[in-house]
């Protein structure tokens, strides 16, 4: 099996071409993601290789190009709309809570929505409280779409080829600080499993939760730990909705500790779901009250120092593990 | 709140089956009140509460097998019970509280609670390392570990493969006979097969003259009740237990590498069972009790436990035991001690012998009785002590 070395971005851009050079049926649109090749360069060149009708511009109405999409997916369509960050996809949520989500049920199964939806989501690029949260939860939150969080370059192409595979709304967030992160993959696009969550570390003193841009942190933290003699286990959630907690509890029959790492903010963060869902579930396997580690509860602060000091940590994870004692 | 746990009903016990609760949640318990019916590989037993309250909540339904340790049931005390706030109240201050005294919660991760019943550890014996003393599961295995390295204390699940999460599987309560039977024998194989594997036993025989015992016995039973007349077993076990008073090494169990004398003597009385099978319940502080309490004591176990249905604390308080094959015609029996218990005296059959005394030969009743004891905790001149103070008591039987 020959593999190849690719950045999360380009990782992202070779399913997009995959897709488009497929099935016929897939085409991206989205704010200039042809000739300027997108807000993260993720679309660099599929205009020139693709053409205007499979790569197009839209206006600057969330709105209106994610509710397009929803009625080029009806009528048959595999589309993929890119929206630039989480923050403008709020202008879309009517299409996407009251249309999306709703229309398969609606129709009592008459009708389904297969869109795929990448946005950029996360903060530690300096883009301040209008370009940098985190709100995936929100997604998360609604019943009848699926949420995606690659975290690797293997992950951001798999999970878009199987998310165009999807009979329902799929939306795919992709950190911005991950875009440089190489990896190497097969050399084949393929999509990957999008059910359930990977151990991304083995570990049996305590687990870590995590997705997306808190996965390095996480794996960066178990080392730290690992040289204290901590062994951390590393579960990246990958499907945000619906969650994979099986994988969580196996992990926690052997750890019996919990920290979840969260960009989110706590209050009501999925790392609060994560946590409800292993009281229901695994209150019996704890060995110490779960730990969250989340964004402060601030709008995401300009000032370099202050962005890093309200974002999870590696040094705030191994803290938080570390108070519980050993 | 007071825990009602599955309670360890020999020393070989593992698991237990909750056949039946005689009390229902928001009923009224008394200390020594028995509230449930338990089944073992060895019989049906009844099941006492050590707490007086209200039965809060039960947590078993019948039929149910848990281990050995598992919460059956919670207890809310009744902390303003007279008795309560008399023991609680400051020393001295002369004044009855009229507050309730609560028991401080017990700080257990969930985890560490579930382990520590999987283990029949009582979490309330474990030091905890965490927060405000919270138990952690290390804390529980810490004390799982201690326990293992004492393998005569009561908990030891002595199985023959000496493992304590595979004991063997006990029948379910409405087991028939054949069952039942192939449990309690299985249990009895790892008790004896534990002991025989270590204790160092060592053995000794004495024959008594029992002319006088006899000859008492028969005075006595002339002007009784046939219902009520004593037989020679309970001279036998009662001497035992005074002997004990003076050789008081022997009432004792061996307990993680230690010796452990116990206060009370009591007395555990082999019992065969129809169809094979035995069990050794206790007869409480045997050496306080006339020959008479005695005599009724032994016949209600003995009816007991042939229906099955000993108590708990009979199952695990005996001290010592004594066998007796007497009924067979066997003239010696050598016993097997029961784990964690450290002696079992044997008598044989009372019969008639040529006896020499003061140059005569004489025809004499006499018994065999014999002691197997644990050569870690005492020897041959304080085993052979014991002997003749038992001899001696049975020369004075009007003393008995």
């Amino acid at each position: 099996m020959s593999t190849v070395t690719l950045t999360y971005r380009e990782a992202s851009r070779a399913g997009i071409r995959h897709a488009l050079a497929t099935d016929e049926r897939v085409f991206l649109m989205g704010e200039d993601v042809g000739a300027y090749g997108g807000a993260f360069a993720v679309s660099m060149s599929l205009l020139e290789e693709f053409g205007p009708e499979r790569v197009r511009n839209t206006p600057l109405s969330e709105s209106a190009f994610v509710g397009a999409g929803i009625g080029a997916a009806l009528n048959g369509m595999r589309p993929i709309v890119e929206v630039m960050t989480i923050n403008f996809s709020l202008l879309a949520l009517d299409q996407i809570v009251n249309n999306a989500a709703t229309l398969r049920y609606m129709s009592g199964g008459q009708l389904s929505v297969p869109l795929v939806v990448r946005m950029a989501t996360g903060a530690g690029r300096q883009l301040a409280a209008q370009h940098a949260h985190s709100l995936e939860v929100w997604y998360a939150h609604i019943p009848g779409v699926r949420a995606l969080a690659p975290a690797t370059p293997e992950d951001a192409r798999g999970m878009l080829l199987a998310a165009l595979d999807d009979p329902d709304p799929v939306f795919i967030f992709e950190h911005a600080t991950l875009y440089p992160l190489e990896g190497e993959l097969e050399e084949t696009p393929h999509a990957v499993d999008i059910d359930h969550a990977a151990v991304r570390r083995g570990g049996d003193d305590v687990t870590l939760v995590t997705y997306g841009g808190s996965l390095g942190k996480c794996l960066q933290a178990a080392e730290t730990l690992a040289a204290d003699g901590i062994d951390a286990e590393v579960i990246d959630l990958r499907t945000l909705r619906p969650l994979d907690t099986e994988t969580i509890l196996a992990s926690l029959a052997k750890t019996h500790r919990l920290v979840i790492v969260d960009e989110g903010w706590k209050t009501g963060s999925l790392a609060a779901e994560v946590s409800a869902q292993i009281m229901e579930r695994g209150f019996d396997l704890l060995d110490w009250p779960v730990r969250r580690v989340c964004t402060a509860e601030v709008p995401i602060p300009y000032a370099k120092h202050l962005e890093e000091a309200a974002l999870p940590s590696t040094e705030r994870i191994v803290h938080a593990v570390k108070e519980m004692a050993f | 709140m007071a825990d009602f746990v599955m309670p360890a009903l020999g020393a070989d016990m593992s698991a237990g089956t909750l056949l039946e609760w005689l009390k229902q949640p928001g009923d009224r318990v008394e200390k020594g009140e028995i509230v449930a019916v338990v089944h073992t590989d060895k019989a049906d037993v009844e099941v006492e509460v050590f707490t007086s309250g209200v039965l809060e909540e039960v947590f078993v339904e019948p039929g149910t097998e848990v281990p050995v340790g598992t919460v059956l049931a919670r207890i809310r005390e009744d902390g303003a019970s007279p008795t309560e706030v008399a023991r609680s109240a400051a020393p001295g201050a002369g004044k009855p509280s009229s507050t309730p005294v609560e028991e401080p919660r017990l700080l257990i991760s969930p985890s560490a609670r579930q382990l520590a019943r999987e283990l029949g550890v009582d979490p309330a014996t474990i030091r905890g390392s965490g927060p405000g003393g919270r138990i952690q599961r290390k804390d529980v295995e810490a004390a799982a570990r201690a326990r293992a390295g004492a393998p005569a204390a009561a908990e030891a699940a002595a199985s023959p493969t000496g493992a304590a999460t595979t004991p063997a599987p006990p029948a379910p309560p409405s087991a028939p006979t054949a069952d039942r039977q192939a449990a309690m024998r299985r249990a009895i194989a790892a008790s004896m097969s534990r002991s025989k594997r270590e204790i160092p036993h060592f053995y000794l025989g004495q024959t008594i003259d029992m002319s006088k015992a006899v000859a008492w016995l028969q005075q006595e039973n002339l002007r009784r009740p046939v219902t009520e007349r004593l037989l020679s077993g309970a001279l036998f076990i009662k001497a035992v237990a005074l002997a004990l008073r003076e050789v008081p090494e022997l009432n004792a169990v061996w307990e993680g590498e230690e010796l452990v004398t116990r206060q009370d003597i009591n007395v555990g009385v082999a019992i065969a069972l129809r169809g094979g099978g035995l069990v050794a319940p206790a007869i409480h502080r045997t050496d306080e009790l006339s020959l008479d309490e005695l005599m009724h004591a032994l016949r209600d176990l003995v009816s007991r436990a042939r229906s099955f249905s000993l108590r708990a604390s009979e199952l695990s308080d005996p001290t010592i035991t004594v066998t007796s094959l007497g009924e067979r015609g066997v003239e010696s029996v050598f016993g097997v001690i029961f784990p964690p218990q450290v002696a079992i005296v044997g008598f044989g059959t009372l019969v008639e012998r040529p006896w020499i005394s003061e140059g005569q030969v004489l025809p004499c009743p006499v018994v065999h009785a014999s002691l197997s004891a644990d050569h870690r905790v005492t020897d041959g001149h304080r085993a052979a002590a014991f002997l003749s103070t038992i001899d001696r008591h049975l020369q004075e039987p009007e003393e008995l």
